[in-house]
Parts: C-alpha cells; structure tokens; sequence
C-alpha cells in the first residue's frame, strides 16, 4: 500500500533519514518504532508531505506522492495524527470534527450560493466519532477547554474522520494515562476489524507490541529491523539499541 | 445644525464599520496581519472618483472600486501568501506605501498632491443622494448588506476554514484544505469591501488627495478591530461607535485643529495600549491568537 523507497533527508550534516525503504500491507498495524532522533517523526513529516525529502520515492498505492503538498497527500488518502496537539483552538469540537469530513462543504462559491448544507449524515458521523469516546457531551465546547487526554482523543477521531485508507498516528498515547492508552488501545484495535491500515509511531513497547501486526524498527535513520511483535521483542540488536539491554 | 453633524458622525461611522469588519476577515478570522488595508480604501475611493468624475453611473463605479481593490487584495495575496505574523503586516504595509506612492506621482491621473476635486454624488435611477440626508440613507443600506454579507461568510463553513487557517494553517493543510486559497480569498474579500467604503468615502467628502490614505488612517481601523475583539463583528460594530464617536468632544474643548488631530491619535494609541494590558481579547473577542 505505501511502499518508500530509498528516502534521504539531511539537516546540515546529520541525516535524519538515511537510505530507507520499507513497506506498509494493507489492513494491518504496522508500527515504527526506535530511540528517540533515528528519524521516525522526519519519515511521518516526509510522507504527509511537511518536509521535502533530498532523495528516494514515496508511493502510495501506485502513485508517486515524493513531495506532494500535504494537502494533496491527505485528498490521496493518507490522514495523519501529529505528536503534539494541533486541534484548532478556538473552534467547538463539532467544528472541528466537521472541517475534517469532506473538502466541499468549505469551498466559497458553494457557501455563497446557498448550495451547501451541513447534511443530516455528517452530523450523525460526528456524534457517532464523540460517543466512541465517550465525548458526547464535548460537542459545543472550545477545543482549547479541554485537557491534554480529551484534546487526544479528538485528535484521534478528527484523524479518522479525515477520509483516508492510511491512518499514520505520531504517538497517539504519549503523556496520557493508562486508562486512556487502553481506551486508544481498544479503538485502535477496532479500526484493524474494520479493515483499516494504520502506520503508528509509539514508544510505549508494550503497547506497541500489544497492537501490531508488524514492526519496523528504526536507527540512525535507517531500518534497523522488521518483524513480527514477538520476533523483534527477542531481538538482541534491538535490545540493545532499544532498550539499552 | 446639531442635525447635519449627527449625520456627518453617522456616515462616518458607516464607512468606518465596512472598512473594520472587512479587516476583521484577514487579521480576526485568518489571522493574517494585514496592514494594507488602507491601500484597499485607497483604490476603491480613486477608482470611484476617476470613473464618478468621467461621467459613469453610480452602480458601475461602486461595483468596479469593489472589484478593482479585490483584484488587488487577490494580486497581493500570491507573494504573500508563505509570509506569516510580522513579515506579512510588513509586506501588506510596503503595498500600502507604494499605491501611496502611486497616487502622489502619478500626476495625470491622480493630479498627485493636487488630489481630485469634483466628485458627484451619486444618482441611483434619476434620485439623487447629494443631501447629508439621503447619503446617510444610502450609506447606512450599503454598510447593512455588508454587515449581513460578512457575518454570512464567517458563519459557513467556508469561515470554519478560515478560523481553522488562523489557528493552525499546517493542521489544516493535513485535513486537505489548501491554505493558499483561503488565505487569497479573504484578502480578496476584506479588499472589495474596503474598496466599496472607499467608494462611499470619495462622493462623501467629494475631494480626495493621498493624504487621506496614509498609515494614519489605517490606526483607527485597527485600534477598533483590537478593541472590539479578534473575529468578533458584534464587539467591531460597538467598537466603531466608541471610537469615532469618542474624539468628538476634542472639538468643543476648543483646542486649535492643530492640536485636535494628534490628540485624536494619542487618545487611541492610549486606549489600545490599556485594551492591550487589561483586556487582550478585547471587549468581545473569542479568539487568542497563539
């Protein structure tokens, strides 16, 4: 589904991505996973199309996306979650759910000429995201009133809301509380039933390896290991460049 | 007497609430520091003028300052349209001083310093608007369809987007939105109506000279813009009464002009910075800009 193919990226002298390739399948949890600055994030900003890369291709079920504006990215089918919150402050939260549904609605000429209508269906979408997790009564409040957790989980559903066929998640469980985790756990879980694709960046190992299907295991910019949970767990290259073991 | 000055207050307060909501959709709702605003007014009052002063109709000269200064909001957006904050209000303020400049040099058109001198008012299907009367009429019509035409675009969806560019311009690109033409679109926007105040200006005073159009003009817009709260149209409208009607008094103190017009400037330059300390939001705001 998304194939990235000898993909470089410098900053001055370091390079933060360095001659990676790799594969994502389809319908699976495929999670990258590595010590902080082996170039996870620099992969996700490279694939959404917020960084342009110095060389390599990025192909996303057969089109090339290698640095595409990430408007474009995200209108091909790949919805991206960021490590820090980026909801939009001072807009209500079904406001900001209902920007991510679609691109018409928001189109001038449409508002200007009466044609657009917030129809009964994405209305009921965005009830139906806020009762997954368990938010109902969050719909008129200002994204920027809610706490760290809450903002989380938004982000999360504003991501699925966002028609895609690739969810990429940069740490959706970072600085929340396990109850939380469990709860992005079981949600994420749910998508892959569904039949989604998801490409996560976590540091919690044993969530990680408690919902990957796959992993991808990252260093000093270039993939370091892949395999199954249980096979990179028992991985002492990756141990010890992980774990410090 | 007492009448005909209430009037003149009140057409003031007209053309300054078009001219303040309509800069309330680049810097409230985009968030874009646009201090080219005045520029805007400019064309639209010289456009009115040349065209008012060549003999056509009202309707057409109304409409083409409106377009013509949207042109130029839409021209002005594409260099600016990577520029944010600071850079932005720099750049939209050198667009400012070089139409100022346009319109002092371009002598056989504009007759530079001389200004335009003459201009009609105007004739709508054979009434004509030349009393203070009927042209406050005409301007509190005008200032009214803006008012609803402005707070409608906000209100859609399309001003969702907008507010989301505002908050967070990346965030919105990942949800597929194309910044650049959001941004292109208010500015344009916030252009035609500052175009159609500065088309109710120049048949008001019926002289315009590029005196009129300098980054002292443009202060009183944007002191009402912050007093009355960042993409809050209520708190601009009250914000405008406020402020054009607060420097009135100046004038029965019984200071010389030569002290009025500065006194004026430092009364708002005080209220800001108070509005900035105490109340940043201003009275209505909702929005904190990052």
């Amino acid at each position: 589904m998304l194939q990235i193919k000898n993909l470089s990226k410098n900053f001055g002298g370091v390079k933060a991505v360095d001659n990676c390739s790799f594969e994502i399948k389809k319908g699976k949890i495929t999670a990258l996973i590595g010590p902080n600055g082996s170039g996870k994030t620099t992969i996700f900003n490279l694939v959404s199309g917020i960084m342009s890369s110095g060389s390599g291709r990025i192909l996303f079920d057969g089109k090339d996306l290698t640095n595409k504006s990430p408007e474009d990215i995200s209108n091909s089918g790949i919805s991206r979650m960021f490590q820090q919150s980026r909801l939009f402050n001072n807009l209500t939260i079904r406001e900001n759910l209902l920007l991510a549904i679609d691109n018409e609605d928001t189109k001038f000429w449409k508002n200007m000429l009466g044609k657009n209508k917030i129809t009964k269906e994405k209305e009921s979408q965005v009830k139906e995201m806020l009762k997954l997790v368990r938010m109902e009564n969050f719909e008129h409040k200002t994204a920027r009133n809610l706490s760290y957790g809450q903002k989380r989980l938004i982000e999360l559903v504003r991501t699925i809301l966002n028609p895609h066929t690739l969810l990429m998640l940069d740490e959706p469980v970072a600085g929340v509380t396990p109850t939380l985790r469990k709860e992005i756990s079981q949600i994420l879980l749910k998508l892959k039933k569904q039949g989604e694709t998801i490409l996560l960046i976590e540091h919690d190992m044993n969530f990680t390896l408690g919902i990957a299907d796959e992993v991808i295991v990252m260093d000093e910019g270039k993939v370091m290991a892949r395999g199954k949970p249980q096979e990179i767990k028992n991985n002492k290259k990756v141990l010890e460049a992980y774990l410090g073991e | 007497m007492i009448e005909s000055y209430f009037i003149h207050l009140l057409i003031l307060i007209g053309i300054y609430l078009i001219l303040a909501i309509s800069l309330q959709v680049t810097v409230g709702f985009t968030g874009l520091f646009n201090l080219g605003h005045i520029a805007f007014f400019a064309i639209g009052a010289y456009i009115y003028a040349l065209l008012a002063l060549a003999g056509f109709p009202f309707w057409l000269c109304f409409l083409l300052a409106g377009i013509i200064a949207m042109l130029f909001g839409f021209l002005i957006s594409i260099p600016t349209n990577k520029l944010k904050g600071d850079y932005l209000a720099l750049a939209t303020l050198a667009f400012s001083f070089v139409v100022y400049a346009i319109t002092l040099n371009w002598m056989s058109l504009t007759r530079g310093p001389l200004g335009l001198s003459g201009i009609p008012k105007p004739v709508i299907f054979g009434i004509s608007f030349s009393s203070n009367f009927s042209f406050m009429i005409l301007t509190a019509l005008i200032t009214l369809a803006s008012y609803y035409i402005i707070k409608k675009i906000v209100a859609s969806p399309f001003g969702k987007a907008l507010e989301a560019t505002r908050d967070d311009e990346l965030a919105t690109r990942n949800l597929g939105k194309s910044t650049f033409k959001m941004k292109s679109f208010a500015l344009a926007i916030s252009a035609f109506f500052a175009g159609i105040a500065g088309s109710l200006y120049a048949p008001y005073i019926t002289f315009i000279d590029p005196s009129s159009f300098t980054l002292m003009q443009l202060i009183p817009i944007l002191c009402i813009v912050i007093i009355g709260g960042l993409a809050s149209l209520k708190g601009t409208a009250i914000a405008t009464v406020f402020l054009v009607l607060l420097p009135e008094p100046l004038r029965f103190i019984g200071f010389p002009s030569s002290v009025v017009g500065p006194a004026r400037q430092i009364l708002y330059a005080l209220i800001l910075l108070l509005i900035l300390i105490y109340k940043p939001k201003g009275f209505y705001g909702k929005v904190e800009l990052e």
